[in-house]
């Protein structure tokens, strides 16, 4: 199902196969990475970002389309919602129902806290049940929390809050036993033992899987066990503000039920924002890997009422998007085609870069190839080769199909038989390292009682993201703020609720000569063809 | 460009590019998608779609972001389906056969009539995996279930009203909890680390300089 430019291409990556697999392609030191980052990663692109102009972050630079939405006001600046009609009363009130929002709803209801889950789809729509190679923690003799924390502090250019970081990492294994426990079929030899392999940018063998439905499968364990302890799950009801009360506490949030546009209020002692990602606002035109719904949300209603951002400017593009067929593009080829022993290799069937350096660097090395002409035409844009066949060789017959069977399946559908012939890839926006800011708790410094879990967190992971530490530190930090709110709740009383912050707000925006002639949060892309 | 093809959908006709999914047809076509669509890369299952080509009487199931539009197709998205779901403590069920008695037991009135499979937008052994669950053979039935996104579509076309989904998701939880070994080294880290073991160290080297910890990094050995 190539084309024949492609097939011409292929007959050089297998010319050259054999002797590619006899060596492993070298490490670059960390002056080469460096240099390829400033002059290939799209983070140093200054077109794609702008100056934030108001708030806590004013001065620094966002993403543009992520300032825009900064940068506009709140629908309930013209809609009125009346606060004294309340819907939901709660304890604690979780924003966004995947992987962060279900752990922190699970371990908050353990507590003995009144929880309600609100989510713009449905429960598990979310990047979680997409991600696909594997979850990472040191759990293996050869291994340890501090060679983890190295790792992912090295990775994320050590920028990750050591506060953060160190909860990730310690908090791994008891993260991995307690998804066990709840029934995650992780990958195991007949020992019990973890089946691990290599991320990049992974010093031991840790990430752990669960073939590459990894996220899938603890989604949909999560899911199942939000549901078996009844926790009332509002699907299809997006928050659009957060309330506060008159002594500046979080109170709650108005939200709107997505299907007959009513308006109902949340009131809640405690406030958890697991919103998730940003992969549909298309940073620099990129194409996604993430869900429907990943537009940066809860950044915007966190920033609105106060709270600061931090490493919003820095965005994850996973190496390895589908760049050909069209109908798949951007959709994510995980990681774990590497761990397993496939090679990147360009047109001319070089291997250009060792496939398992970190995801900023294997990026924008992709990115290099193809500016520099060692890239394979597509009908949009160009892609590099990833070398499949390779994986049964090294692994055996079989291999592909059991250990990554949603690949294998993905492009089966378009004719493609990666287990003979190599896919053509080209990065994809897959994460954002930044979000709002949070102390170790999982409480934002700004607003009281509000907490952050998941993606929408900033700070975990630095300024880059290693495979595997995702899925973690959804579940780390989910955790902990399910275990935090519900502990804050006891002492909390709520006071007058407002929502004045949105007229401050529209004045600052006012002042600093703002308008976007738009409304934020965005909720969902604007894909319908008159909306583009 | 690609070739442009009619399809309609619930009855009315488009004409959109022939390369396009269903999905993003639509969105070509005009549609906002609320319901039917979340991941849009063929994990989760909410774009669960039933369609017909005109001409041909057979009525199909796809994923709509993973299937191609073709000239003639007749679609209609399912945008909810009321699986049976029963609710259970994993920490008190056990895995044995009595438990999918308990909680499903309308697997044993399959009529084998093979819909389920036919259905699969995962082109897995549904109806395989169903009767591995009424044998009580979990393992077998999680393994055969694992590919399962819920999409639901076996559910829709079962005469006996089975929600496989659901069986199959218990019966992994059974397997992941209660019949696949122990795994020692993470029971072993667990209690290492609760105990303190990796107190000092983890404080020590959060403490260091950021050139003592580029050297660390740069210089560390990568197992092979």
């Amino acid at each position: 199902m190539f084309t024949a430019e492609m097939y011409e291409s292929i007959k050089k990556v297998e010319a050259t196969r054999e002797e590619r697999m006899k060596t492993e392609p070298r490490r670059m030191t960390a002056e080469e990475k460096d240099e390829l980052l400033k002059t290939y990663h799209p983070d140093y692109r200054a077109a794609g970002f702008d100056e934030i102009k108001v708030g806590p972050n004013k001065g620094e630079k966002a993403p543009k389309e992520l300032a825009e939405l900064l940068h506009s006001n709140s629908i309930l600046l013209t809609e009125k919602v009346d606060l004294s009609k309340i819907d939901y009363d709660c304890d604690v009130l979780v924003i966004g129902a995947g992987g962060a929002g279900c752990s922190a709803a699970i371990e908050a209801n353990e507590a003995g806290a009144d929880v309600v889950i609100v989510t713009k789809l449905r429960i598990g729509d979310a990047n979680t049940m997409m991600a696909e190679g594997g979850i990472q923690a040191a759990d293996k003799e050869n291994d340890s929390p501090v060679q983890h924390y190295l790792d992912a502090f090295g990775g994320g250019h050590f920028a990750a809050r050591p506060e953060l970081l160190r909860r990730l990492v310690m908090e791994a294994p008891d993260a991995i036993k307690w998804l066990n426990d709840l029934g995650v079929m992780f990958d195991k030899d007949e020992d019990g033992r973890m089946v691990t392999t290599h991320g990049g940018g992974t010093s031991r063998k840790r990430m752990h899987a669960c073939k590459d439905y990894s996220g899938a499968e603890i989604m949909r364990n999560l899911r199942d066990e939000v549901l078996n302890r009844k926790i009332p799950v509002v699907e299809f009801t997006s928050a659009v503000e957060l309330i506060k009360d008159d002594k500046g506490q979080v109170a709650g949030a108005v939200l709107l039920n997505m299907e007959t546009g009513d308006y109902l209020v949340a009131k809640a002692k405690t406030v958890v924002i697991a919103t998730g990602g940003a992969g549909r606002l298309h940073y620099q035109n990129f194409p996604t890997s993430n869900h429907y719904g990943a537009t940066a949300d809860g950044l915007v209603l966190g920033y609105r009422i106060g709270a600061p951002l931090l490493y919003q400017d820095t965005i994850q593009y996973h190496p390895t998007g589908v760049a050909y067929p069209s109908q798949i593009f951007g959709a994510l080829v995980t990681e774990k085609v590497r761990s397993l022993g496939a090679m990147l290799v360009n047109k001319d069937g070089e291997a250009y870069a060792h496939p398992l350096e970190t995801r900023d660097v294997s990026a924008s090395a992709i990115i290099r190839e193809c500016a520099n002409g060692k890239g394979v035409d597509t009908p949009l844009g160009s892609g590099v080769w990833l070398d499949t066949p390779m994986i049964e060789i090294l692994g055996g017959e079989g291999t592909i199909e059991k250990r990554i069977p949603a690949m294998f399946r993905m492009y089966l559908n378009y004719g493609i038989d990666m287990r003979k012939e190599p896919i053509l890839v080209y990065p994809t926006l897959h994460y954002q390292n930044g979000g709002l800011e949070i102390g170790g708790e999982g409480f934002t410094k700004a607003v009281p009682n509000l907490l952050v879990a998941g993606e929408a967190v900033g700070g975990i992971h630095g300024r880059n993201r290693l495979m595997g530490n995702s899925l973690l530190d959804i579940i780390v930090f989910g955790r902990n703020a399910g275990k935090a709110a519900a502990a804050k709740c006891k002492d909390v009383v709520i006071g007058e609720m407002n929502i004045d912050h949105v007229e401050a707000y529209a004045k600052e925006l006012e002042a600093a000569g703002l308008n976007t002639g738009k409304t934020s949060p965005l909720l969902l892309p604007k894909y319908a063809r008159h909306e583009r | 460009m690609s070739n442009m093809v009619n399809v309609f959908f619930y009855g009315k006709k488009y004409e959109v590019p022939g390369d396009l999914t269903i999905m993003t047809a639509m969105e070509y076509a005009g549609y906002t998608l609320k319901r039917g669509c979340g991941c849009r890369h063929g994990f989760c299952g909410a774009c669960a779609t039933i369609y017909r080509i005109k001409g041909d009487n057979t009525l199909k199931t796809c994923l709509a972001c993973q299937k191609q539009v073709e000239d003639g197709m007749y679609v209609a998205s399912i945008p909810f389906f009321p699986t049976d779901k029963r609710t259970y403590s994993i920490n008190d069920i056990k895995p044995t056969q009595q438990i999918m008695m308990e909680l499903y037991p309308e697997i044993y009135s399959c009529i084998g009539c093979n819909a389920c499979t036919n259905a699969c937008t995962q082109d897995l052994n549904v109806m395989q995996y169903i009767a591995y669950a009424q044998r009580g053979e979990l393992e077998k039935c999680a393994e055969e279930s694992f590919d399962c996104v819920a999409c639901g579509c076996c559910s829709v076309r079962c005469p006996a009203e089975i929600s496989h989904p659901m069986v199959g998701l218990l019966a992994r939880r059974l397997v992941g909890k209660y019949i696949a070994p122990e795994t020692a080294h993470l029971v072993a880290r667990v209690e290492e680390i609760r105990k303190g073991a990796y107190d000092d160290m983890i404080e020590k080297i959060m403490q260091k300089p950021i050139t003592e910890m580029k050297e660390l990094y740069n210089t560390r050995e990568i197992e092979k």
